[in-house]
């Protein structure tokens, strides 16, 4: 095939990562590349330069792409070249001995450091003078370094995020630093008042001069040396050096003389497309829908979809803006700022939280149940979750306080920054900060690939949230998407509904036969039980169970322990059982020697240790039903004494955790589900903090909550609604259930699920049935009842040969 | 070298692994949905697992207890960080044949 020439211009973030997600499509193949990049070097991490400046990091670990980059993927680089024209006539791009034609375009220049009108700033030549410097290349870097280490005092105009950097970059080489801001207060792009307030006593006390709503009028001194700055208002400043960081201005120049439409930068459609169809713009210099962006998360988002457009992978493909969050040390100072900072409707509604002796604030701007402003300062336990509701402007949780703070949560967490290099990141597997990034370094630059490289995040998963955060820390704020994230099982890419729909119209009812169908025969045996359970929700009676595909707790109906010996749990629903009953599991674990035997924490008793062989006999000899304690499905129904005995009781909680035991038992559900009822709300049976739990309150109602935890995470559950009667408790618990089967991912427990949701649609769609679904939950899930059998029943009718026997006999 | 009849084919059921002890050796067998067959060292080098009752693929195997991954043609671990002994194991006439060097 015939490449196309494609031409960049601009070898920075933007450029360079457009052309990685070209390459990703198999653009490698359609396009011969050219890259222009006027600084003499490859393509670095600018976001790290305030790393360099104040000595954390070497210039050379900043290098993205080595020079060997592009030559194994045949890309021509021309560094330290300045493109002088761009001819669209003749679709070619002019440097100064050289001449490069294209097909496609790239404009990707970025901006320089935006310089205010200052007398005596500029040199007659119209750069900067000596002494004076913007912040934006490695140049910039070295030149600031060298010079503050000779000199006394240092200023830098402008109080923003870069601003603060310089600052504290400049403070690590001795001078005293003095910081000159415009405005009243420091980062007013992203701070309200009393958090910039706090920002600048952290700063001063740090020893840093912080002169707010001064506006620089003019530099002294003499043509060698600056002596100091006059304002407007008369003062002066004494310092030796000024660094300038003013914001940004895209370079457009080159676009404009081109003929293209550039207004505050490059103006380009959805598709990163500039009016001339072969011409595309991206990163600091495009303008897209009248803003223009300095950070890097709308810089990877556009370069994707250029990438899609250009390869014609998906010409659908557009970029709608991006929303804008930032999280960052400045001074020691950990802050995050999302969306607006102040409340702009009347009806928005302000969560805060300030404590100033210890630097911490936290403010939350709440439109419509939803996130429309944040800021963390000094605490940044939650900002994951925080981000992740603005960008995804998912419902928030009813209870704002569980937004500001982790009450009863797990320990908290020291930044990244601080986390020493062998601290253990991952308890389960032992994997510590170091050798996350150590993978990183190796090109696994998604949490799925560090995960499956190193384990870290693949025990309990408590952890996996942490992993993914040290991942995109190590790839300096961008870890790459992970697109099978989305997908049901890694190996298929389709979510959940979507594969719910090929298996309902192929009728595919084996996990073999969804393989066959849509993985060409390849089998992902890791998937197998996520599939297995997924099937047996969707078919229900009609399932193909075939066991091979199922965890082997679900092929012998015990829990595997380190020995290969299992556990036996026989159903006890409530917790509740009589002398009848423990004399049968007594004479059975002297029978079978049975070498612990242990209360669980879901009210039953377990016989630990017990061999395989003896699974079947023992099951008989006790004669109870099994208790589904090892498999992904419901697992069992705690509660207190209730009404009958105690003198607090307002609910029968025992006999409806024995009709939720009944209804429930033997279904899979995509991860465990535990549940409890209580009788008051004293809550001896802990359901507040269950999948669900149902609490008797007075006047015989009854409250259920869902989406509890109290396990490897903590979570108080969401109040769903509060009924009136043990028949409408079983209706709301029911769909819930069926629901959550047939929703959420395998493995999500319902405290993500639910969070993930958000608890006002679950309500709206299960209790006020908004969108009608409910008359179908309620027949699907009486169906996948009438399909659920008791599997100990298996002890007289094996479903394969030899299922209870690990090790055959030798013939000859 | 030495050839063993284990059993019949159709005692281990498709899709899945049982152990057999051969000259005094510990040996998984793995009967794959395709058809093929493989033989392996029975116990994980991790932490003894019994490699038998793990997931099977068609030529990868997951250790039930941690989850060490194991390529069932080299016995080269994919996840995890050491590898498993392989014995050659073909059928004759229904019957499992393993052959040990």
């Amino acid at each position: 095939m015939h490449k196309q020439r494609l031409v960049v211009i601009g070898n920075g973030m933007a450029g360079v990562r457009t052309v990685e997600e070209i390459l990703a499509r198999g653009g490698g193949e359609m396009f011969e590349i050219v890259i222009f990049g006027d600084e003499p070097y490859g393509n670095y991490n600018r976001i790290l330069l305030s790393n360099v400046m104040n000595g954390s990091q070497e210039p050379e670990e900043i290098f993205l792409n080595a020079l060997p980059w592009y030559r194994d993927n045949q890309i021509r680089l021309h560094v330290g070249v300045r493109v002088s024209q761009i001819d669209r006539i003749r679709k070619r791009v002019v440097a100064k001995d050289l001449v490069e034609p294209y097909d496609k375009l790239i404009i990707a220049t970025g901006s320089r450091p935006f310089l205010p009108p200052i007398e005596g700033l500029l040199a007659d030549d119209g750069e900067l003078r000596p002494g004076a410097y913007g912040f934006r290349t490695l140049d910039d870097c070295s030149a600031i370094v060298r010079h503050a280490r000779r000199v006394k005092s240092a200023a830098v105009i402008g109080g923003g995020l870069l601003g603060l950097e310089a600052a504290r970059g400049l403070m690590q080489h001795g001078p005293a630093v003095h910081v000159i801001h415009l405005s009243d207060a420091l980062m007013n792009q992203q701070l309200d008042g009393p958090a910039a307030l706090m920002l600048r006593k952290s700063m001063e006390t740090m020893g840093v001069g912080v002169h707010l709503g001064k506006s620089t009028q003019r530099v002294l001194g003499d043509e060698q040396h600056i002596h100091g700055l006059q304002f407007k208002d008369g003062s002066t400043l004494a310092c030796d050096m000024v660094v300038v960081s003013t914001g940004i201005k895209p370079n457009a120049e080159l676009a404009r003389s081109a003929g293209l439409n550039v207004e505050r930068a490059i103006v380009v459609d959805n598709q990163m497309l500039t009016e001339d169809r072969d011409v595309y713009a991206v990163g600091e210099c495009a303008q897209h829908r009248g803003m223009v962006y300095g950070l890097v998360a709308p810089l990877w988002e556009q370069a994707k979809v250029l990438a899609d457009h250009i390869t014609h992978k998906d010409r659908t493909a557009g970029y709608h803006g991006s929303k804008l969050a930032t999280k960052l040390k400045v001074m020691g100072v950990e802050l995050a700022s999302m969306g607006i900072t102040e409340p702009a409707e009347p009806d928005d509604e302000v969560v805060q939280f300030s404590e100033p002796r210890k630097g911490r604030y936290k403010k939350l701007i709440i439109r419509n149940g939803r996130l429309v402003g944040a800021i963390m300062m000094g605490d940044l336990e939650k900002v994951g979750f925080l981000m992740q509701a603005f960008d995804k402007n998912t419902a928030l949780p009813d209870e704002r306080l569980d937004m500001l703070f982790d009450l009863g949560g797990p320990t908290k967490k020291v930044t990244y920054d601080e986390m020493p290099a062998d601290a253990q990141v991952c308890n389960c597997n032992g994997v510590t900060k170091a050798k996350i990034g150590a993978c990183v370094q190796d090109g696994n630059r998604t949490l799925k690939s560090v995960m499956v490289s190193t384990r870290a995040g693949a025990g309990c998963g408590a952890c996996k949230a942490q992993v993914g955060e040290l991942v995109s820390w190590f790839c300096g704020g961008a870890a790459d998407e992970d697109p099978s994230a989305n997908y049901y099982v890694p190996s298929i890419p389709l979510t959940r509904a979507e594969l719910t729909r090929v298996v309902k119209e192929r009728n595919l009812r084996s996990v073999s036969s969804v393989w066959e169908a849509l993985a060409e025969g390849r089998i992902d045996p890791s998937a197998k039980p996520a599939l297995a359970s997924f099937l047996s929700i969707v078919w229900k009676g009609e399932y193909i169970d075939e066991r091979d595909a199922r965890f082997i707790n679900d092929r012998v109906h015990g829990n595997i322990q380190k020995d290969g010996t299992f556990s036996v749990i026989p159903e006890m629903p409530g917790g509740i059982t009589n002398p009848d009953e423990l004399r049968r599991i007594a004479d059975a674990a002297d029978k079978y020697a049975v070498p612990l035997v242990k209360l669980t924490g879901g009210q039953r008793i377990d016989l630990v240790g017990v061999a395989r062989e003896d699974l079947p006999a023992i099951w008989r000899d006790i004669g109870m039903p099994a208790g589904y304690a090892w498999g992904k499905s419901y697992r069992t129904c705690k509660s207190c004494i209730g009404i009958d005995y105690c003198r607090f009781g307002l609910g029968d909680s025992m006999g409806l955790a024995q009709a939720l035991e009944q209804r429930f038992r033997g279904l899979d559900t995509p991860g465990k589900l535990k549940l409890a009822t209580t009788g008051c709300p004293r809550n001896c049976a802990e359901a507040y903090v269950k999948d669900l739990g149902v609490v008797a309150v007075e006047g015989g109602k009854w409250e259920i909550y869902v989406g509890g935890a109290a396990g490897a995470h903590i979570r108080k559950g969401d109040l769903l609604c509060t009924v009136d009667s043990e028949d409408e408790v079983m209706t709301i618990a029911g769909r819930f259930v069926e629901y959550y089967r047939q929703n959420a991912k395998y493995k999500e427990r319902t405290y993500t699920w639910v969070e993930r949701v958000g608890i006002e649609r679950v309500r709206a769609l299960l209790v006020d049935d908004s969108e009608g679904i409910c008359a179908e939950l309620d027949r699907e899930l009486e169906a996948a009842v009438a399909a659920t059998y008791d599997p100990w029943l298996e002890r007289d009718q094996p479903k394969t040969s030899n299922q209870f026997k690990l090790s055959l006999k030798v013939v000859s | 070298m030495t050839t063993h009849k284990l059993g019949m084919l159709t005692e281990i059921p498709e899709g899945e692994g049982r152990t057999f002890t051969v000259e005094g050796r510990a040996v998984a067998v793995f009967r794959t949905r395709t058809g093929a067959l493989y033989a392996t060292q029975a116990e994980c080098p991790h932490r003894k697992g019994p490699l038998a009752d793990g997931l099977l693929g068609n030529d990868t195997l997951v250790c039930p207890l941690h989850e060490w991954t194991f390529d069932l043609t080299t016995g080269a671990p994919r996840l995890g960080s050491c590898g498993l002994t392989v014995y050659p194991v073909h059928e004759d006439a229904g019957a499992l044949v393993l052959t040990l060097s």
